[in-house]
Formats: structure tokens, sequence, C-alpha cells
């Protein structure tokens, strides 16, 4: 399907959850849309007859500065189709819900977005750090976030020649 | 065996007796048979793992793996050391027995390496066990694995084992 037409039968179909569909470089297409209407745009995507994008090949979350925004890159095997959405939220309260009851592969790329950005998954049944110790404070990706210099007795900081 | 031996050092045939001291034929056995754990953290241990190949061939030092910390008598920590890794990492340490020798093979290992800027990993794992050997490289070549290990063979026969106090 050429990607006019796959923009053309998205806005036909869930056209009032879009706030913004254009073409990428990359053969690609990116749709960003409101926050509330992922779950719903999630499930129509996977089993819509005509769109049929059973795979989520890729999630993950981006800090902006003034907000958060989170990706998922599906991909459609039987079409050959790709496409990207994109949903923002508040700096301060970065939630979102979780898709990991429609794409179970979803899981760990989750908790890695929720470990190193803070963003929370409403519904996720296992929320915890991914990577992380799970005694670590803060989150790494943040671009406000400063490094801690001690762990659990163990200095982090590495001193230079001048410094000693 | 013994008349190969006589042969070799030029003995004579009739004097079938060596002298030596306890500490010296123990630390012989114990040197050549130096079991290292089986465990890689990062790309490391596939350097490790061609050192036990048919090529580098650490067997005919007499160093062979073991899959349990218990029967082992080297840890070769061959790979960046993450802060979610180290408990563990001195987990294990803490389950071999005594005595034990420890390589930081390569690069993150020593100093953090690469990764030295990093938030998440431990500068040197120096500062969780203690090392005996620090071989440097990114990542070390089999040979010089090879050579750590003949390090830590010279100090294990030096060592007086038979009058240590504890």
């Amino acid at each position: 399907m050429k990607r006019e037409d796959l923009i053309k039968l998205l806005l036909s179909k869930m056209g009032r959850s879009i706030v913004r569909i254009e073409e990428m470089p990359n053969n690609d297409i990116i749709m960003e849309i409101y926050t509330d209407d992922l779950v719903p745009i999630m499930v129509s995507m996977k089993k819509d007859e005509d769109l049929r994008f059973t795979t989520l090949m890729n999630q993950l979350g981006v800090d902006y500065g003034e907000s958060f925004a989170v990706i998922y890159n599906l991909y459609s095997f039987d079409l050959d189709n790709k496409l990207t959405v994109k949903v923002y939220m508040d700096k301060d309260n970065p939630e979102v819900d979780s898709v990991e009851h429609i794409f179970r592969g979803v899981n760990w790329f989750e908790r890695e977005t929720y470990d190193l950005l803070g963003i929370r998954f409403k519904g996720h049944g296992n929320l915890e750090r991914l990577l992380l110790p799970p005694d670590w404070e803060g989150h790494p990706l943040r671009k406000d976030y400063v490094y801690p210099e001690v762990y659990n007795g163990l200095e982090l900081k590495r001193k230079t020649l001048l410094e000693e | 065996m013994l008349e190969r031996f006589n042969i070799v050092n030029g003995l004579n045939e009739d004097s079938r007796m060596i002298l030596t001291t306890l500490d010296e034929a123990v630390n012989l056995a114990r040197a050549n048979s130096v079991w290292y754990l089986l465990m890689g953290l990062a790309c490391c241990s596939i350097e490790l793992m061609q050192t036990g190949g048919p090529r580098a061939d650490i067997d005919r030092f007499g160093s062979l793996f073991r899959a349990t910390p218990r029967q082992s008598d080297l840890m070769i920590v061959a790979g960046t050391v993450t802060l979610k890794m180290a408990p563990r990492l001195r987990r294990l340490y803490d389950q071999m027995a005594e005595p034990k020798y420890v390589i930081a093979m390569g690069s993150c290992a020593n100093c953090g390496g690469l990764f030295n800027l990093s938030y998440c990993v431990v500068k040197g794992v120096d500062k969780i066990i203690p090392v005996d050997v620090y071989l440097p490289g990114c990542p070390p070549r089999p040979e010089a694995l090879t050579e750590a290990l003949i390090k830590i063979q010279e100090k294990i026969k030096k060592e007086k084992y038979f009058l240590k106090k504890d």
C-alpha cells in the first residue's frame, strides 16, 4: 500500500484521535495521537482487517525537556506497512496506559522506559526496574538527572590525578 | 615416570629420591591445577572462551573451567561490572573456597574502562573484591590471559602455604 493511501485510510478510520500525521523520510509514517485514545487505537491497529499491524517492533520514551513522549513502532507483515505512533504527556505527571495486554512483547520495553525515564504505565502487570538495581533513586535518562556520587558505600565519581 | 624424570635431570639411575619441601611439592600441584570459575560479564568473556578453546588452549597449564564457585580456585572477572551485578559478583567470590585468586581482565574490570563516566558501572572491580593480577587490554588477547594465569602460578609457587598463620 502506498503511504498516501495509508494516511487517507487512517484518517478515515480514526481521524478524531489523530493530532498530526505525516510522512517520514525512511518509508515510514508518523502519527501523533491523543494520550487518552492510545489503547483503543492500538486495539484497532492490531484487529482491523485493513490495517493488520500485528507486530510491535519497538517502544521507547523520549524526554523533550518540557514534555515526555512515548513512541511505538508498528509493522504489518501481511501488508508490508510501517507506522510510528507517538503520544505526548505532561512533565509533572508522566503517565500513559499500558499496551501490554495487546502486544505481550512490550512488557520489558515498558519496564525499561519506566526504569530510565520514569514514565508510569497504567495497567502494567509488573512495573519494576529492569536494568538498574531496585533501590536506585531517580531516572538516569531524564534531562535534569544529577549523577549520584555514592551508591551503597561505593564511590561512583572517579577522581582525576589532580584532585587526588 | 620416575625413570624419565631421572633421565631428564641427568640423575643417577640408582638415586630414586628427590629432596624438596612440602610447600614446594604442594604448591607445584596447586599451581598446575588452577580451575577458574565459568563466568563472563561482557565481551571479554569471548576472549576468555577463546583462551579455553583449542588454539590458545589454557588446558595445557592445568587450568579448566568449573561451573560452580565451590570448586573454583580462580575468578576471572571478564567484562564490565555494573552496579546491579556487583552484589552477585561479591556473593560468587564469597562462595569460593580458600585459597582463591582473582584476575581483573580488561580495562573495564580494572578501572571502568570505556564506561568510566557511566552512572551504573563500578569503577574497577577492586572496589568490591581483592585482585591479584590486573590484565590490561580491551579486550586482552588470549596470549595475554595465558600470561596472567602464569603470573598467578608464579604467585602460588612462592607462597609458604603451610606456614600461614590463619
